[in-house]
């Protein structure tokens, strides 16, 4: 089947978040960590924005100025000077077995795919053939907060989660309905907020933002 | 109309306390808002009594019969545990655990919490749903790591990671729900609203209902607690200041399990089979398990009720799943019962625990000598809590295992098993701390502040006449309830 070309187009953002996402798993510097958040915030603006002009959807020019707003300005400016403020700038975290999870991380994306297959085969949009790379994106940021043990970057990975969840939405339906991406925003926003406040009451007693230290809690 | 008040009461309480500050009378302005949102609560309720469910005309909120007494509960405890709240957060200060901007930072956050829960369970639209959720864990977060310990914060950020990332996957699930439905009911609010999805619920594709609700069953249970998903759960109870505790385990889970059960109510419309319930049933049965063999464990009294709470979670999920009017009623009766009885054991808790100095066990000792109110609560409480008739948790755990016994009889021994564990795992350890030989180097504390007792035998009360007679209004309302989720 021949694609049109605001489709073809959509399916190269797609990919363009699927590599970004792996490019965040293997990142160790926080600094560009953000850098690569913001920029698939970015391209997630710019493929809701192309669904909202192939498929004249108003709505969506909306979502896509939410999106651009939240996710490409406020959050990497809040990231940064947290950043700045917590003198963290040019930390890098020692990853262990880099080769190793970009495998796990190939595993999930098959995975990602197969589960997709069925939804996608009944979503009418034309942007159908992504929801498989919606989830792969969900489940690679899922795979990044695992593997990561400094407070910041597991945040900005559950930051791509919703990344990943909101590009779900768009591929699959054209948009969940405003008030509920607004609520959703809104929520991201303040749990941001509350996040950094975090940083320095944790940094404050121990010390570091390593969350190794907050493994005290547990059954003996 | 009613509506509007019990949803707008505890929001303009959450505003006006964070402008009040500290303020004297906070504690009490705090405890104004939850009485003016009871009352509220119980208009709407005597309204949904007399004229039926109702709904606003734009359809974003709806009163029917599972929510009206989930609404009422919710404010009702909410009320008590600010009568609770009051002189026990004041001795907290006076410990010098706690600043007066923290005090601030609780009395807003408290409110709002009750709002966001009130949301949950008063809107109509599943996006909404989840939205309200979410910003129900964004104010506990907050009230969790309020005395900014090492071991809060930890526990805080452990609560906010884990509930983050599981009600993360039930937006999935919710955006899986909207693909379904949309396909049906059009792009736009429309296809989110329950009322309209249940009404569709035959018509939505299988497939994508069935993976849905497996997101969604993940995603909300984390927030019930369910095994293997409860991690946080008695971190956050533990580090927490007690009345936090104690709306987090009477109210927030039934919350969680209530967003739950609509989801189930859409998927067994769709999908006319056993597989929500079966679901439901296997992540119940092993949370009841899990808990109950992690109860003999514990050393921290509010821990070990946490895990208790984790087990009776399990129970009225597992009741849910099994369905049917019976097993229905039963856990809608043990959602009202465990609620009232759990928090009425956490503020006996926070009070002994205040009295010690200490949340261990083993250094809480002969609390009904010293302080006969708090030890006869703990201990009618811990009584009620293990299911002992005539408290109303034996009631509704009866009608549990009988219905098992006929309908899933290999659960029967599973669970009987796991409650003879659970009883003897915390009679064991509430009974030294009750009757215990207080002299030796403990030594408890007067309290600065007389302790607010009344909401314990309040509650207690409740419970003892639910095991004994439930009013008719009330068993009416259980059988609707339990008819709508079949």
């Amino acid at each position: 089947m021949a694609l049109s070309l605001p489709s073809q187009f959509i399916n190269l953002l797609a990919a363009m978040m699927l590599l970004i996402a792996f490019a965040m798993l293997s990142q160790r510097r926080v600094l560009t960590l953000i850098n690569l958040f913001a920029l698939q915030g970015l391209t997630l603006t710019l493929s809701t924005l192309l669904v909202a002009w192939a498929t004249s959807q108003p709505h969506l020019y909306w979502s896509a100025l939410i999106t651009f707003l939240l996710k490409v300005l406020l959050l990497p400016w809040i990231l940064h000077r947290l950043v700045r403020k917590l003198n963290v700038k040019w930390d890098i975290e020692t990853l262990i077995n880099i080769p190793m999870t970009m495998i796990v991380g190939i595993v999930l994306v098959i995975l990602a795919f197969n589960l997709a297959l069925p939804i996608s085969a009944l979503a009418g949009t034309i942007t159908r053939s992504t929801l498989g790379i919606a989830l792969a994106i969900v489940l690679l940021a899922f795979l990044m907060m695992i593997t990561r043990s400094k407070a910041i970057p597991q945040v900005i990975g559950f930051l791509a989660m919703e990344n990943g969840l909101f590009f779900a939405a768009t591929s699959a339906t054209y948009g969940m309905p405003m008030v509920v991406e607004l609520g959703i925003a809104l929520d991201v926003l303040v749990g941001m907020v509350i996040l950094g406040v975090f940083f320095f009451q944790i940094r404050e007693h121990f010390d570091s933002l390593d969350i190794r230290h907050l493994e005290k809690l547990k059954e003996d | 109309m009613e509506i509007f008040f019990v949803l707008g009461t505890p929001l303009i309480g959450g505003a006006l306390l964070a402008l009040w500050g500290h303020r004297g009378l906070a504690a009490e302005l705090n405890l104004l808002m939850s009485t003016l949102t009871f009352i509220a609560a119980a208009v709407l309720t005597a309204r949904v009594i007399s004229d039926g469910p109702m709904i606003t005309p734009d359809h974003q909120f709806f009163v029917d019969s599972l929510n009206v007494f989930l609404v009422a509960l919710t404010a009702f405890v909410a009320m008590t545990t600010a009568i609770f709240s009051r002189p026990y957060m004041r001795i907290e200060q006076a410990h010098g655990r706690l600043t007066e901007t923290r005090l601030r930072l609780y009395h807003s956050m408290y409110q709002l919490f009750t709002f966001t829960m009130l949301l949950v369970l008063l809107t109509n639209n599943m996006g909404i749903l989840w939205v309200a959720l979410e910003a129900a864990t964004l104010t506990t977060v907050l009230l969790v790591s309020l005395y900014r310990t090492p071991a809060s914060l930890e526990a805080a950020w452990k609560y906010f990671i884990l509930c983050g990332v599981g009600i993360a996957q039930a937006l999935f699930g919710t955006i899986l729900l909207y693909i379904a439905s949309e396909r049906v009911l059009g792009a736009g609010g429309e296809a989110l609203l329950w009322t309209r999805l249940q009404e569709v619920s035959g018509s939505l594709e299988p497939t994508v209902v069935s993976l849905a609700f497996v997101f969604l069953i993940v995603g909300y249970g984390t927030k019930v607690g369910l095994a293997p998903l409860h991690n946080w759960l008695p971190d956050a109870h533990a580090e927490g200041p007690t009345p936090v505790s104690a709306v987090l385990s009477g109210l927030l889970l039934n919350v969680g399990l209530y967003a739950l059960v609509r989801c189930k109510v859409l998927v067994d419309g769709t999908l006319h089979s056993h597989f929500a319930g079966n679901l439901m049933m296997g992540f119940g049965l092993l949370s009841v398990v899990v808990a109950a063999f992690f109860l003999a464990r514990q050393r921290d009294v509010k821990r070990l009720f946490a895990y208790s709470s984790i087990e009776h979670m399990g129970l009225i999920t597992f009741a849910f799943g099994m369905g049917g009017p019976v097993a229905s009623f039963a856990g809608l009766l043990h959602m009202t019962v465990h609620s009232l009885t759990k928090s009425a054991i956490f503020f006996t808790v926070g009070h002994a625990a205040q009295k010690a100095g200490t949340q261990v066990i083993d250094e809480i000792r002969g609390l009904i000598s010293i302080n006969p109110t708090v030890g006869w609560g703990l201990l009618i409480g811990t009584m009620a809590i293990l299911g002992l008739p005539p408290f109303g948790v034996f009631a509704s755990e009866f009608l549990m295992l009988t219905t098992a016994m006929r309908e899933q009889p290999w659960a029967t021994p599973i669970l009987l098993i796991s409650l003879g564990v659970a009883f003897a795992a915390v009679f064991a350890k509430v009974q030294p701390m009750v009757f215990g030989d207080s002299r030796g180097e403990i030594s408890l504390k007067r309290l600065p502040f007389a302790p607010a007792q009344i909401p314990v035998f309040v509650h207690l009360a409740i419970v003892l006449m639910l095991g004994l007679y439930i009013p008719p209004h009330l068993a009416d309302w259980y059988r609707q309830a339990a008819k709508l989720i079949g």
